[in-house]
């Protein structure tokens, strides 16, 4: 089996984000990057599909070369090789379009990604490509099995679970519970030395969005406690200082 | 013990002195430890047993000879790898990277460095897999601090050497599978040997109610006319050196190992004051709490800075002994110390399981004094800038 993984450097959980003083963009210096953790999740399960059954597992990032060091990592988890798509990722369109450009040239069996960047939260990406190469996307998939060629997902819906079968090839979107992600051991990370990682140069896209604008949430306020005997003191602060009825 | 919540402190961004490389050895075995370690280490120090299962793992994150070339099975890495593995483990536990410590510098960097072509192929491999478990004996029970007064010898029966005395404080020794010996020759030379478990005469009875490192294993090994076969001598090395070569190679990774402990104990202490609150406010915003967390964070910072430019020179080569025992006994005591800083600040709750700094601070206790003494070190340090002797004897 080939699969592709799709995999997004994100700064780590624990970082500060400030933004710039034009609001327009993060302040990058000081931060700390990862591979996004649901991508984490989709590459440890495409290593044991093809430590199963035999494969390769290719990761691509659209990102400039200060993503070669999150690149690498994947490559010490094991991945087998690696592309960059040399650009700054503008927006969710773009990097589908990178990523939908590469795999439609390249065969793959299967397209895993995350269910979302923990830092844009765009949850675009998997169903763009699916949509760009006409394959079935699958997301939010908790569980994933292959036989033959059909994959059987589970997914999580509000309130239960969803098992679903596709036919492969397919798109999917992994989170928390379809593997347990993999720390890197010494013999990955020699091995990623020389691990091939290609650096490809990105297609055109048209720029579909346009950030006007970061804000950073309010900072919470004080709580303020009634007791709950007292019912006319409730509805005086809702109504006076609140103002919310 | 409460979720590992450990973030690492980098004041001056040495961060930026580091390979993506470097960042991602370290990263793992961090993880590694965050995952495999911390849930189980304060039971098995309550316990005080070693955590065998964990030595699969300990191999896999590079942990045994990370520096011994990838021909015999080992990383093939630098010395700054070395020592950052090292600093995660005993962010840890120091008992853990006193198991590591043990089997990379006292175990297998004796092996390659001393021993035959034959030595280093029959037993490498299997030490940097863990198969093998490895100990070192040095020191005896009337001769510590001064080894060259050791007692322990070996005579030579033409087939074979016959192996007798004791060895006390030995890590690893009970369930070591192979042990390195250090014992005079019939001429008062010292000389390395491989004794292997199973060997007649030879036992290895655990120390027991050790208040400090009580997850690393200590025994004593006891060789009573051990028949050691000719082939197990260390050929390459004579005298003294021997055994201090492999102490350099342990001390360069302790100096690394002592500023993780100090390290973690920070970090609890800082998030610590920063959420209990009293008197209306968290302890965090007392000057008194702000100088024990500054004066740490200094502290730490210089030791960060200390070891990374041993390991540049040890990378080339060229950290003598001496600069060895100086980051030793610097960063040994600045982890003693954080950790009592760092207990105060944590109040009632500093001394429970909960938090990792009084079982820091028992362990540093041990790490202060193997591997040559806090008083050894100043004096080493004494002697190479005064050209005299103060040791005595
Ligand atoms: C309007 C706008 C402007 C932006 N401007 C910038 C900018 O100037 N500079 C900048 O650095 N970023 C910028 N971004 C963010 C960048 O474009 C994001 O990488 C992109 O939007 C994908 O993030 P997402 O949250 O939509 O991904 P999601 O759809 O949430 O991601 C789901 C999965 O898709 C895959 N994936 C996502 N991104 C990548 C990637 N880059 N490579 C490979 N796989 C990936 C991963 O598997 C991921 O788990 C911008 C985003 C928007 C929406
Ligand atoms: C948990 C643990 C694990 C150990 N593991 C090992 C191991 O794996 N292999 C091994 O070989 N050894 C091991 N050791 C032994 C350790 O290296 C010795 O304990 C150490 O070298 C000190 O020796 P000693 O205990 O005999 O103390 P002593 O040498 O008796 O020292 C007692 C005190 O006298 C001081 N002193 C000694 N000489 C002088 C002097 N000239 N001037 C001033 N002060 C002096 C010392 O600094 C110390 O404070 C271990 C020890 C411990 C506690």
């Amino acid at each position: 089996m080939k699969i592709l993984v799709c995999i997004s450097h994100v700064p780590d959980t624990t970082s500060k984000i400030n933004f710039t003083d034009d609001k327009k963009s993060f302040v990058t210096q000081g931060i700390q990057y990862i591979i996004n953790p649901s991508d984490e999740i989709a590459l440890a399960r495409a290593l044991e599909l093809t430590e199963k059954d035999g494969g390769t597992v290719t990761v691509i990032n659209v990102g400039d070369n200060s993503t070669e060091a999150t690149i690498r990592k994947a490559l010490a988890i094991g991945a087998t090789d690696a592309v960059r798509v040399n650009a700054a990722p503008r927006d969710a369109f773009f990097v589908a379009k990178q990523i939908a450009e590469y795999a439609g040239k390249n065969s793959f069996d299967m397209i895993l990604c995350g269910r979302e960047s923990i830092d844009y939260n765009g949850s675009q990406v998997p169903s763009m490509v699916a949509e760009m190469l006409s394959l079935p996307a699958v997301n939010s998939v908790k569980s994933l099995n292959v036989e033959g060629s059909t994959a059987t997902l589970d997914r999580e819906i509000e309130g239960g679970k969803e098992v679903v079968t596709c036919p492969l090839p397919c798109v999917v979107s992994a989170t928390e519970g379809m593997a347990e992600p993999r720390i890197p051991n010494m013999r990955g990370i020699m091995s990623a030395r020389t691990k091939p990682l290609t650096v490809i140069e990105p297609v055109t896209a048209e720029n579909m969005q346009q950030i006007v604008s970061y804000d950073k949430p309010q900072p919470r306020t004080q709580v303020k406690l009634i007791d709950a005997a007292n019912v006319a003191a409730l509805v005086d602060a809702l109504h006076n200082e609140a103002k919310v009825i | 013990m409460a979720k590992d919540r450990f973030q690492a402190p980098d004041y001056y961004l040495i961060d930026e002195l580091l390979t993506d490389e470097h960042k991602l050895i370290r990263d793992s075995a961090r993880e590694w430890v965050k995952r495999e370690v911390s849930p189980i280490i304060e039971d098995a120090c309550q316990k005080a047993e070693f955590p065998k299962h964990l030595i699969k793992g300990l191999a896999e994150v590079g942990a045994f000879g990370p520096y011994i070339p990838t021909e015999y099975g080992g990383g093939g890495l630098d010395q700054i790898s070395y020592g950052l593995i090292m600093q995660e483990l005993e962010r840890g536990d120091s008992g853990i990277r006193s198991t590591a410590s043990v089997q990379s510098s006292l175990v297998m960097y004796p092996i390659y460095t001393y021993g035959t072509e034959e030595q280093r192929k029959k037993y490498l491999p299997k030490l940097a897999t863990g198969q093998w478990m490895g100990c070192f004996g040095l020191t005896e029970p009337d001769h510590g601090s001064n080894p060259g007064g050791m007692v322990t010898n070996i005579k030579d029966k033409g087939s074979h050497y016959l192996l007798n005395g004791a060895k006390m404080w030995i890590s690893n020794a009970p369930f070591a599978d192979i042990a390195v010996v250090w014992a005079k020759d019939e001429e008062g030379t010292i000389r390395g040997l491989i004794v292997e478990r199973g060997m007649k005469g030879f036992t290895t009875p655990e120390t027991h109610g050790k208040w400090s490192l009580r997850a690393s294993a200590t025994g004593e090994l006891v060789f009573d006319n051990v028949e050691v076969p000719k082939e197990n001598l260390l050929p390459n090395v004579k005298g003294l050196k021997g055994p201090l070569g492999c102490l350099n190679s342990a001390r360069y990774g302790i100096a690394w190992g002592a500023l993780g402990a100090a390290m973690d104990c920070y970090d609890s202490a800082l998030r610590y004051s920063k959420e209990r609150k009293q008197f209306g406010r968290p302890i965090g915003g007392f000057q008194l709490q702000q100088k024990k967390l500054a004066e740490m964070l200094t502290e730490i910072t210089k030791g960060q800075l200390l070891v990374w430019r041993l390991g540049k020179l040890k990378n080339e080569n060229r950290a003598t002994p001496a600069q060895i025992s100086m980051a030793k006994r610097n960063n040994v005591y600045t982890a003693l110390w954080c950790a009592r800083e760092a207990r105060q600040i944590h109040g009632g709750m500093g001394i429970t399981g909960e938090y990792p700094i009084m079982r820091h601070m028992m362990n540093l206790e041990s790490v202060i004094t193997y591997e040559g003494t806090h008083d050894i070190h100043l004096l080493i340090t004494g002697m190479d800038i005064t050209g005299e002797n103060a040791f005595g004897g």
